[in-house]
């Protein structure tokens, strides 16, 4: 009774993200929402993806598709060199920032700290009973909810690590003028045709991520997820129950 | 039903969003800041590669079966299709502009000069690759012969096709790309003379350019100190008609 009568209002708020990762988060909605929608309006010019050194008309396609519908393309009527113009803008930008944000992080202990994985984190047992809270939508509580989970680590990681170098790179490799100033772009991906293939999957499993992303905050409480993305300021859900 | 809602809220607000976009385009200070980038690209890519840097040349059992021709497939006026009937034997290459010694020079005078062979992949700017075996005469030593001026900054390709209201295709690049060891005026692909599809009887090959650069039919090469007389002054007939950039190196 006597624990009854404290208010359930008195949740903890707490300094939830640090300004280094707000800020580039906000960036990478503007930057990754432009190189997407403007990728698929130059992905339009010529919609057939192959792999090796070359690929055109003639040649084998591993995929062929209709023209991606206006409503998703930038701009959005076809228009290849303005495609190419918010594409390019926003490339080096994108280049810039993540540079940016991974020596900020590592200075400041957030790579550290937050998002390596700890002993036995990686364990099967542990793995499987994070995918269960998952599925069932069973979100941490408390001090847990302070700190990623083994999923959330797995996937900002392979973002941050794995797909925008991934995406970055295949998209120079792309570029006649940086295949003559790093050829060993072209070793690395086996082909300029290769890397545009790449780029496109890459580019799809970054939005796989963005959609996976938004149902989760979705589903974990938005407005708490979104004030914590903007002022750093996060309430603790309760701990039990 | 909340996912069909949400499905048309995202459709609605992507398609308010990319509108907006648009809408930001076509203010002048915005499309000024998109179409500077071109300078970045150009300063970031001339500061990480040397200048004489070369692009891939691959093994001959990596050539495309077939070599995509696109643009013009044939000038089809009445003065290239003479050329043609005649085997080219009446073509000349005309060399102007800011040089000592202006040149005429025939495809007889053009194989009997130094050629280089390169086996090189062309990019088209719409995303597909085809790669050729040229073979042709680098466009350094034609230079040289007409003692260009050394005021000239830029080397300007008329070329035979028409595109339009009199419109003939024209491009145009810098000395650091005209003197590159593989920019190259083609005269044969793939062991054979050029076909009329793919240029006939010459073209440019600027290898670390994007193929719009690869300027096709050549009549006439010139030294110039400015491209703002030339065309609407970008410097190229898609510069100057659909905004591609001069700079096509990415």
């Amino acid at each position: 009774m006597k624990e009854g009568l404290v208010p359930a209002t008195a949740a903890r708020m707490v300094q939830r993200h640090r300004l280094s990762t707000r800020l580039w988060h906000w960036a990478n909605v503007l930057l990754l929402y432009t190189l997407f929608t403007s990728g698929l309006g130059i992905f339009n010019a010529h919609p057939r993806l192959y792999w090796g050194q070359y690929g055109a008309n003639f040649d084998h396609a591993w995929l062929e598709l209709d023209r991606f519908p206006g409503w998703i393309t930038l701009p959005a009527l076809y228009n290849l060199a303005m495609s190419r113009h918010w594409h390019l803008t926003a490339a080096p930008i994108l280049i810039v920032s993540l540079l940016a944000y991974m020596l900020w992080s590592l200075g400041n202990g957030h790579i550290g700290k937050d998002l390596l994985f700890r002993r036995g984190e990686l364990a099967p047992a542990h793995l499987w009973r994070d995918v269960k809270d998952h599925v069932r939508l069973r979100f941490p509580r408390g001090e847990a909810a302070l700190h990623y989970n083994v999923l959330q680590k797995t996937s900002y990681t392979a973002v941050i690590f794995l797909l925008l170098p991934l995406v970055i790179l295949t998209g120079l490799t792309m570029s006649p003028g940086m295949n003559a100033a790093w050829p060993w772009l072209i070793d690395l991906f086996g082909g300029r045709q290769s890397a545009r293939s790449l780029h496109f999957l890459a580019a799809f499993a970054l939005m796989v991520f963005f959609l996976v992303h938004i149902l989760m905050v979705l589903l974990a409480g938005p407005l708490n997820e979104i004030r914590s993305m903007i002022t750093g300021k996060y309430r603790l859900p309760e701990e039990g129950r | 039903m909340t996912l069909l809602l949400s499905r048309r809220a995202l459709v609605l607000g992507g398609a308010v969003t990319l509108a907006g976009c648009d809408r930001l385009a076509s203010n002048e200070r915005v499309r000024d800041t998109l179409f500077s980038a071109e300078n970045f690209h150009k300063w970031a890519q001339r500061s990480l590669m040397r200048r004489d840097a070369l692009a891939h040349e691959f093994r001959p059992d990596q050539i495309s079966p077939f070599f995509r021709a696109n643009g013009t497939a044939n000038p089809n006026t009445p003065e290239y299709k003479t050329l043609w009937r005649n085997g080219f034997t009446d073509w000349r290459l005309r060399v102007s502009g800011m040089v000592d010694r202006p040149l005429s020079l025939s495809l007889a005078q053009l194989h009997a000069m130094p050629h280089r062979e390169q086996i090189t992949r062309h990019d088209c700017v719409e995303g597909w690759s085809a790669i050729g075996k040229w073979r042709g005469v680098p466009l350094s030593l034609i230079l040289n012969a007409a003692r260009m001026s050394s005021r000239a900054r830029y080397i300007v390709f008329r070329c035979a096709d028409d595109m339009g209201n009199g419109n003939a295709y024209y491009e145009s690049i810098d000395l650091i790309d005209a003197f590159h060891p593989q920019t190259i005026l083609a005269f044969a692909l793939g062991d054979q003379p050029l076909r009329v599809a793919n240029g006939a009887p010459l073209r440019l090959r600027v290898e670390r350019q994007l193929g719009y650069k690869h300027a096709k039919y050549l009549m006439g090469i010139e030294a110039v100190e400015s491209l703002s007389g030339i065309g609407a002054g970008k410097g190229g007939y898609w510069e100057d008609r659909a905004g591609y950039d001069w700079y096509a190196g990415i």
